[in-house]
């Protein structure tokens, strides 16, 4: 970026090499603290459980089971998500898709449908849409934005010269595609894949009310039915390998291979290939596929919505005052939690943003591995943490928001560094050399060009809260309702009538925000 | 290597005409330079030459074959022509050996075919073809991108504006490498460039562009020497424009009476000299004028003169680093060799 024309080259620079100070250090490792304990923990009561009888519980039919249908399932979805995300994405930013602005918007916008969400509309469609099938169906739904927006800008960002060149070399259009322009998706499309696993991994709701058994629904049980720390503990140790398998290669491929652009200069925007015949087929193909992923969840909500309360197959009434009770709560906590979660990521992002040094490093890559830590897993630690050694902090919404904090840390991080990086030292030091003082420059420089950043950092972690059900669910205290886990509860009783008010509310405020998000920032390929 | 035929070329985007009537002919073998300031439609015109656009109108025949006109339009893939891209354009998920046989079939790109002789040929050494892209230089990336242009033995080579992302010692030495591959490959190339001596010094035959026409055809030395207009002698290089009247083969003008190097209708002229045909002298013959100013470049300098006497007129002269007078002297001007004259624009006619 500017900075190397910014600052002062020479060797004098580079000498300096600003030490943080301590404060700084100490605030910043609160976060990663927090990322550590639970893990940390969860491995510890593991490590506790005798060999033989680890040996003993790890290979029973039952973990077998679990791990055939988590593996399968995130197989299966993560190849459908590649193929629907790829597609959809080439389609919007390389052909001449009739309103393809709109597309561009309708394909991102099941990321802002909480997976739980669909699936209540899924099973209230049809409760046949149970087990493999249903949850291949939702998660394939909510997760495959997670390669279609990388894709998508990767395709944005792709020289169209390349393609040029490979067709004055005498390729053809596919040629060009499948040599050229897929190769340079890659690093794309996998860590999109890889997001994708590792969301459905992690994912608990969904899967739940679909009645499909994965791990995370089994430590529910576990949970449930007496809590075995022991037992509860070794499954969430294969979990947490599985997924920080996937974060390890995500993080790999992120690192590794980017390829960016050889050479500056001016860029055109590449060629639109006509659709010509196919133009009617593929519209018909985003049509179905805009159905499935907002149609089905957005107008069975609204289906159940006219229905009066007692419609469904378990009648319950809705009560206005518990809707009430339920959105303030959500709203409250969500708030709450933004604000915690980034006042940790503030410190941290600002000393990554600025130092570096091998301590700099360990606290960030801590802090991501919450990423790689289901919230089923934090959940579950947490309480019994502080069973055994903070019993005043148990059923608290102290406690809650801790786990909130831990679960979207890395969300609010990677936004807060953006934003701060943004924020130059070259940008402070002009500030200085113009006479301000350390808190004028704070206020008249960093704020102004990092605060939309943060904003955006704490409206993200905001509506994660929102339609946040695990560590919700878990850790809510006794008598607090959120739209989540009345949601949850409804649908888990089959009174889908009741639970709609409620779905309708959180997609409401999710949808609301993100379009705010998306229209600030311009996420979409408008 | 073939022949290029441009006929009656005719390009518009959205209501504003880009290319109007361009008509060109290229010999095989040999590299014209189209020169053009920016918007002058020189990058369209090499774009519909490969084909990534559709002309409106008029035909593109190479080696005697249409392939673009009235109802034709042959894909780029399937025309055989070369194209070197601004900055290269260089496959980032491949090495330098799998960039340059990248437009050849599975069977020769297995068999690394000819990929030392390509990299001899733009002066790289062999070592070079197992390196990743981002490991060169801006003019060893423009290098690798015309071996790769040149491996599958394209009819024509196009070069667009090939060296203005590379700084100006690069941009000397990656020219002399191209031009000398280029010959070396007996290729038929065309350069588009905006930059006077790059066309001057690569072109055989320079084409200038102005506002989508062409407006002159020429090689270099007539192009330079005899420019077609007042503007074109100015766009291919410094000029000094004069009112002057001509007569007989001669023109007479404030630095006297000087020989025509084309003859001209006799009446009021714009008289080009060119600076360096300027001299500059202490002997009493000549045009006595002060030196208000010097840009001293080292190996020249550009001497801003105002010329005494009844009509002061400003000049400018290229002088020799070593001969540049200092700012006040009082010199004496001549001018060497031939100019050239156009009939003056607003002059009345008698």
């Amino acid at each position: 970026m500017a900075e190397a024309a910014a600052l002062p080259a020479g060797p004098a620079r580079l000498a300096v090499r600003p030490r943080p100070p301590a404060a700084l250090l100490g605030a910043a490792a609160i976060g990663p603290v927090l990322v550590l304990l639970p893990l940390g923990f969860t491995l510890l009561e593991a490590a506790r459980v005798p060999p033989g009888r680890a040996v003993a519980l790890l290979f029973r039919p039952l973990v077998g089971e679990l791990l055939l249908n988590t593996v399968g399932l995130v197989l299966a979805t993560t190849a459908t998500a590649a193929l629907i995300g790829t597609a959809a994405a080439w389609l919007v930013e390389r052909t001449a898709l009739p309103a393809r602005g709109a597309w561009a918007v309708l394909a991102a916008m099941p990321l802002a449908i909480p997976p739980f969400v669909s699936s209540y509309a899924w099973i209230s469609l049809s409760p046949a849409l149970q087990d493999f099938v249903g949850a291949w169906i939702v998660v394939t739904c909510s997760y495959y934005p997670l390669v279609y927006l990388p894709v998508a800008a990767s395709l944005r960002g792709m020289d169209p010269t390349l393609e040029e060149t490979g067709r004055s070399l005498g390729q053809g259009p596919w040629r060009c595609f499948f040599r050229i322009v897929l190769p340079q998706l890659r690093p794309a499309l996998l860590g999109g894949m890889l997001l994708v696993a590792l969301n459905v991994l992690v994912e608990f709701g969904a899967f739940s009310l679909l009645r499909f058994r994965t791990f995370t629904t089994a430590l529910y049980v576990e949970y449930r039915t007496g809590f075995n720390g022991g037992e509860a503990a070794l499954i969430a140790v294969v979990l947490l390998l599985l997924c920080l398998a996937c974060l390890g290669l995500e993080l790999r491929i992120r690192g590794g291979a980017s390829y960016a652009r050889i050479g500056r200069g001016t860029r055109r925007r590449a060629g639109r290939h006509p659709l010509g015949w196919a133009t009617l087929p593929v519209l018909a193909g985003f049509a179905g596929l805009v159905a499935a992923t907002c149609g089905v969840p957005l107008g069975m909500i609204v289906y159940w919505l006219t229905r009066h309360g007692t419609a469904a197959i378990s009648p319950v009434e809705v009560s206005a005052g518990l809707l009430l009770q339920a959105t303030f709560a959500s709203v409250w906590l969500g708030l709450a939690g933004a604000a915690t979660t980034v006042a940790l990521a503030l410190p941290l992002g600002f000393l990554t943003a600025r130092y570096r040094g091998r301590f700099v490093t360990l606290l960030e890559r801590a802090a991501f591995l919450a990423q790689g830590v289901p919230g089923i897993v934090v959940a579950l630690a947490l309480i019994a943490m502080t069973i055994r050694a903070l019993h005043p902090l148990y059923q608290t919404a102290a406690l809650l928001i801790a786990a909130y904090a831990i679960v979207f840390l890395p969300l609010a991080l990677v936004s807060v560094r953006a934003a701060l990086v943004q924020a130059q030292r070259g940008l402070e030091e002009a500030g200085r050399s113009l006479g301000l003082g350390w808190v004028a420059v704070a206020w008249r420089v960093v704020l102004p060009v990092a605060g939309p950043g943060v904003g955006a950092a704490a409206a993200l972690v905001f509506v994660s809260i929102v339609t946040e059900l695990t560590a919700t669910l878990l850790l809510a205290p006794i008598g607090t309702q959120t739209l989540a886990t009345q949601v949850w509860a409804d649908t888990s009783t089959l009174a889908f009538a009741a639970a709609a008010p409620y779905a309708a509310l959180m997609a409401v405020l999710s949808l609301l925000s993100t379009w705010l998000l998306a229209r600030r920032f311009a996420v979409a390929a408008l | 290597m073939a022949d290029l035929r441009i006929d009656g070329l005719r390009k518009a985007f959205g209501g504003q005409v880009i290319l109007r009537d361009v008509s060109l002919a290229v010999s095989s073998g040999e590299l014209v330079a189209i020169l053009g300031a920016s918007g002058s439609g020189k990058t369209t015109l090499l774009r519909l030459i490969c084909g990534f656009e559709r002309a409106d109108a008029g035909t593109i025949a190479i080696d005697g074959r249409i392939v673009s006109g009235p109802g034709v339009h042959l894909p780029a893939e399937r025309r055989q022509v070369g194209y070197v891209a601004q900055e290269g354009a260089l496959f980032p998920h491949l090495s330098v050996a799998d960039n340059i046989t990248f437009g050849l079939p599975r069977r020769l790109r297995r068999a690394r075919h000819r990929v030392e002789e390509l990299l001899a040929l733009v002066g790289l050494p062999a070592g070079f073809a197992d390196r990743p892209p981002q490991a060169l230089s801006g003019g060893e990336q423009q290098r690798v991108a015309l071996a790769r242009a040149l491996a599958p033995a394209p009819k024509l080579v196009l070069l667009d504006e090939p060296f203005s992302a590379l700084d100006a010692a690069l941009r000397i030495e990656t020219r002399e490498a191209v031009a000398a591959a280029l010959s070396g490959s007996g290729a038929t190339a065309l350069l588009v460039t905006h930059d006077q001596g790059e066309a001057l010094s690569m072109g055989h035959e320079v084409a200038v562009l102005r506002d989508g026409a062409l407006v002159q055809v020429a090689d270099p030395v007539t192009l330079y020497r005899r420019p077609g207009d007042p503007e074109l002698a100015r766009f291919v290089g410094e000029a000094v424009l004069l009112p002057g009247r001509a007569a007989a083969g001669r023109v007479t003008c404030v630095l006297g009476e000087l020989p025509l190097a084309a003859p001209v209708a006799p009446g009021a002229v714009e008289v080009l000299v060119r600076p360096e045909q300027i001299r500059l002298g202490h002997d009493a013959a000549g045009r006595r004028a002060r030196v208000t100013d010097v840009t001293f470049y080292g190996h020249d300098a550009s001497v801003r003169l105002l010329l005494l006497g009844a009509e002061p007129q400003t000049l400018i002269a290229r002088v020799a680093g070593h001969v540049s007078p200092p700012p006040g002297t009082e010199v004496a001007v001549s001018v060497e060799g031939e100019v050239v004259a156009f009939p003056a624009a607003e002059a009345p006619i008698g």
